[in-house]
């Protein structure tokens, strides 16, 4: 049997060395110098040639001769930036949740016909450009009401485990955030950067994408884009981010 | 903030012992699943009765596409750029645990601690949840390389 004394002490270092009940802390804290300070520079940044694109797009005039800049301002200036960090939200009538993304492709069917499929590069770009409007703005999910529900639901798949590799999301980015593995160090998995820049990929993510390459890297079949699931899991860690500035584009390993 | 639930969590992270593996994915060869016993936490006879080869268990343990035990632990093994500092070092593990039991932790540490991080090398593949397709049925690792690595382990003293 162990000592109490040795029982403290092993309490005392499971607090100390695990940022569990920490509170939440940016990727960017965990990424290397150098990518913090390619994510700092306006002209090393990868991410923001997603956001001159997305603003191309927010710019060009559909068939019907209107544009999103139509509405809300070239650059975008008439969003209510508040609002843009609430994002996913969850509509009441007709009970889904609304990325940010869904939002942009639902005001997008208004002026076309040919709306973009989700996780279009296109519409990356156009999700990246506005929420880089908000950036710096604080994430700011709402957590209760109906949603408090979901986020139980969204938890649950977070400590699930997947894949043959059979680690929940939990394993890595609730226990073990600050550890290494091989070369890189562990994030919390927050989600205030996304869409990002992914070093691994050379390419734009955007928190569902982001979810899926995360699930096949577990040799997992990965949830189905626009399924429940990745809405419920993505709404889930957007909310553990809740107080962290928005930093889209992010870069990000 | 502290609250009773992550004092909880965090005992339990102490007897987490961990793995995990990369990116670059090569499925082992279809084979018959081969049942093993636990006694007294341990698996002491080899997977489908295999014999292990260390020199072959050490670039499985070191291969990123195989075990990847790198990935989480540190080994000592020449030229290895960077460890993961999930789990624990191995080095010494052989003089530290025995054989059957160093088996066990490798083929489904879970039987030991349910919270553990590490996968199993050898875990039943009907308990794997939503495995990607090409892995459906499937082990991580095949028995022989298993047996390879659990050759590689205890010769290190």
């Amino acid at each position: 049997m162990m000592s109490n004394y040795k029982l403290h002490i092993t309490i005392l270092l499971a607090i100390l060395t695990t940022d569990i009940c920490a509170e939440p802390v940016s990727g960017y804290e965990y990424i290397k110098p150098e990518t913090q300070v390619m994510q700092d520079d306006d002209f090393a940044n990868p991410g923001l040639l997603s956001v001159d694109r997305g603003e191309e797009l927010f710019n060009k005039k559909y068939e019907k001769g209107k544009a999103c800049a139509d509405c809300h301002g070239a650059e975008g200036d008439k969003f209510n930036i508040k609002r843009l960090a609430r994002y996913p939200m969850y509509k009441n009538r007709t009970e889904e949740i609304i990325t940010l993304q869904k939002r942009i492709k639902n005001c997008q069917s208004t002026i076309t016909d040919k709306p973009l499929q989700t996780d279009h590069p296109d519409l990356i770009a156009l999700e990246t450009f506005v929420r880089n409007r908000a950036h710096g703005e604080k994430v700011n999910v709402k957590t209760d009401g109906p949603v408090a529900e979901l986020l139980k639901e969204g938890e649950k798949l977070f400590t699930t485990r997947y894949g043959l590799i059979d680690m929940s999301c939990q394993h890595c980015h609730g226990f073990y955030p600050g550890q290494m593995i091989r070369g890189q160090k562990i994030s919390q998995g927050q989600a205030n950067g996304f869409p990002a820049y992914r070093l691994a990929t050379g390419e734009m993510a955007n928190l569902h994408l982001r979810i899926q390459q995360c699930m096949t890297l577990l040799r997992a079949e990965p949830f189905e884009t626009d399924s429940k699931e990745i809405n419920l899991l993505g709404l889930y860690l957007m909310s553990r981010s809740n107080g962290l500035a928005i930093e889209t584009p992010a870069v990000r390993y | 903030m502290i609250n009773k639930k992550c004092l909880l969590s965090s005992l339990l992270i102490l007897f987490i012992n961990n793995s995990i593996a990369d990116t670059n994915i090569i499925s082992p060869a279809e084979e018959n699943y081969c049942q093993w016993e636990v006694t007294d936490y341990a698996i002491d006879k080899p997977l489908c009765g295999y014999n292990g080869n260390a020199e072959r268990g050490k670039a499985i343990a070191s291969d990123g596409s195989k075990g990847n035990c790198l990935a989480c632990h540190q080994l000592p093994i020449d030229g290895i750029e960077a460890y993961g500092t999930i789990g624990p070092p191995l080095s010494g593990i052989g003089s530290r645990q025995t054989e059957g039991f160093i088996r066990l932790r490798v083929v489904d540490t879970r039987n030991i601690n349910p919270m553990s991080i590490m996968p199993g090398f050898y875990r039943d593949p009907k308990l794997i949840n939503r495995p990607g397709k090409p892995y459906i049925g499937r082990t991580f690792l095949t028995a022989q390389q298993v047996e390879d690595v659990i050759a590689y382990l205890v010769t290190l003293k």
